[in-house]
């Protein structure tokens, strides 16, 4: 019987000839990503170790974003901890560089790797076709002490695409309408596979967008098809592939799903739930206090490019903040070279710094009681970007743009 | 004996403990904002030995492990719960916290219930009801068994 991608990997990383959804399996990793969210935690359990030690410092990568720059003086302690551990043990190390996921990408992660990283958005590394999962710190340290773990083999999900998305619709737009549409828990457990004709269609930037979002169905991972576009994003940045694993013709799916791209409509996710999904049109009016573009999901040059000619030559609404923090620093560089930083702050737009900014609610941009937010971060949980009565409406970069120019929900057709 | 407290369903990790006390440096500091922003008493209330039982996808979003280890610092004995999200069952296993899965509870119990657990059987007992449970997979009761995963990797690198 054939095997998913998922199962081709995790079969070679445990040098298994075949697995099979369900079985357990001990497997050998290629990266371990870590970020300023866990990693002091890691660090006193790896104190308290018999025998602590690193298996290898090379698959180590660990990553400052969450409160870049440094918010507090606790946040300070659990800063310097990271800081001064990766020097002392030669860790690779960024500060400033941005978004974990999207250094990641920019940096490290190529086709058929198995990656884990303690972040849940790990997944996003399917967009080169590899395995990445998130973790908690225990299960980080295993793995950094010994370099492996133990996986059990996920069900697979397939979705085959076709067409392609319309002018105004965003990868986005594709994603939140797939959780939507199998809930926070439809991919529970799963690896959701994506390939056909459409993800063709689909940029490096748009499979990131897309793949990164999957554990809001609470998918294991999410892996795309290798192609063309894959390869020469590789190449830009320095990189050749590990493996380029394909599923099977006679793979078995738990289910497939056939996507016509043309049929996805800009879409909006209500508090406090992802899979809470509507057409965006329906939300039109809704007043706003912030607005946030940014994040690892739509923080990358092409979703500047969105919001910058949206509000080129207009102005933030005066009762709005918005905030714009691009992912890295890289888009970041970029973004000055086009212009866009200019465009953003002619408009009056708040432009941060590369980090995790209030997409996770613990730094700079946080909203208070009974604020809005309108944003193109990961999630919109009770309480996740500030106050624990406070409102997050998720939507793509051009609704959150247009959106930050009215003063209220809206989408970009609606801005003249 | 322990007391239940009840959660609903799709309960996630930010309101388990919220992202603004995660990066505090020790989980006894973070362990008092416990479900904050869903019952701002459950941290004054829960006693050691108590239960938390919810519905269905407990503990999605995020991956931080601080989730579990909070309800374990607090000395929460188990979360029975209809299903888990991924990460926080894996994590909590890892931690050494019982997660349990048992459909029929959630709907026939109230907070403030006495609630007995009887893992080995596999079984919960309330109002001299009984509800089955699911078993964990042997390998991953047997990371639970030895104290969680760090515990067993200590056993390791004694051998």
């Amino acid at each position: 019987m054939g095997m998913t991608m998922a199962e081709k990997i995790i079969a070679a990383a445990a040098n298994v000839e075949t697995v099979k959804p369900g079985d357990i399996h001990t497997v050998e990793l290629d990266r371990l990503m870590s970020n300023d969210g866990t990693t002091h935690l890691t660090i006193d359990m790896y104190h308290q170790l018999q025998n602590p030690h690193i298996a290898d410092v090379n698959k180590l990568v660990w990553i400052m974003d969450h409160n870049v720059p440094c918010d507090s003086v606790k946040t300070a302690a659990s800063h310097k901890k990271m800081r001064d551990f990766a020097r002392e043990h030669n860790i690779k190390f960024y500060e400033g560089a941005g978004v974990c996921h999207q250094v990641m990408m920019e940096n490290h992660v190529t086709s058929g790797e198995l990656i884990f990283g303690a972040d849940s958005h790990t997944c996003a590394y399917g967009a080169v076709g590899a395995f990445g999962t998130g973790v908690g710190c225990t299960d980080y340290l295993y793995a950094m002490v010994t370099g492996k773990s133990w996986l059990l083999v996920p069900e697979t999900l397939r979705f085959e695409l076709t067409g392609k998305l319309k002018d105004g619709v965003y990868a986005r737009d594709l994603i939140l309408s797939i959780i939507g549409m199998i809930g926070a828990n439809g991919a529970n457990y799963m690896a959701m596979e994506f390939g056909g004709e459409g993800l063709q269609t689909l940029c490096m930037s748009d499979r990131i967008a897309i793949c990164n979002l999957c554990v809001e169905a609470g998918a294991k991972t999410a892996l795309m098809d290798v192609d063309e576009i894959t390869l020469t994003y590789l190449k830009e940045h320095g990189r050749e592939p590990k493996h380029i694993f394909k599923s099977d013709e006679d793979a078995q799916f738990a289910k497939v799903y056939e996507i016509d791209l043309s049929t996805i409509n800009p879409i909006v996710a209500k508090p406090h739930f992802v899979d809470s999904v509507v057409d965006a049109k329906e939300c039109i009016g809704i007043h706003i206090d912030e607005a946030f573009l940014g994040s690892c999901n739509n923080g990358r040059i092409e979703d500047l490019r969105v919001g910058a000619d949206l509000i080129r030559g207009k102005k933030v609404h005066p009762l709005v903040r918005f905030l714009v923090v691009p992912a890295s620093a890289e888009v970041y560089k970029q973004a000055l070279v086009e212009g866009i930083i200019d465009t953003f702050m002619e408009a009056g737009a708040i432009v941060m710094n590369p980090n995790c900014s209030v997409c996770w609610g613990s730094c700079q941009g946080v909203i208070g009681e009974n604020e809005v937010l309108i944003s193109t971060g990961t999630r919109n949980f009770k309480g996740r970007a500030g106050h624990k009565d406070s409102f997050v409406y998720l939507a793509n970069a051009a609704t959150v743009t247009a959106s930050a120019i009215k003063g209220e929900i809206t989408t970009a057709d609606q801005i003249a | 004996m322990g007391k239940i407290f009840k959660f609903g369903q799709d309960v996630d990790t930010d309101q388990i403990i919220a992202s603004q006390y995660i990066i505090y440096p020790t989980i006894d500091e973070m362990k008092v904002h416990t479900f904050e922003s869903l019952d701002s008493d459950f941290a004054a209330n829960v006693q050691p030995g108590d239960y938390v039982v919810a519905s269905e996808n407990f503990g999605c979003g995020s991956s931080r492990e601080q989730a579990p280890s909070v309800l374990k610092a607090l000395g929460v004995k188990a979360v029975v719960a209809k299903s888990f999200a991924r990460i926080f069952y894996r994590n909590a296993i890892n931690i050494g916290l019982p997660v349990i899965v048992c459909k029929e509870l959630h709907d026939n119990v109230q907070t403030g219930e006495e609630m007995e657990l009887f893992m080995q059987e596999g079984v919960v007992r309330v109002n001299d009801k009984e509800y089955e449970c699911t078993r964990l997979p042997e390998y991953m009761q047997g990371i639970l068994d030895q104290g969680g995963l760090i515990a067993s990797l200590n056993k390791e690198e004694e051998k």
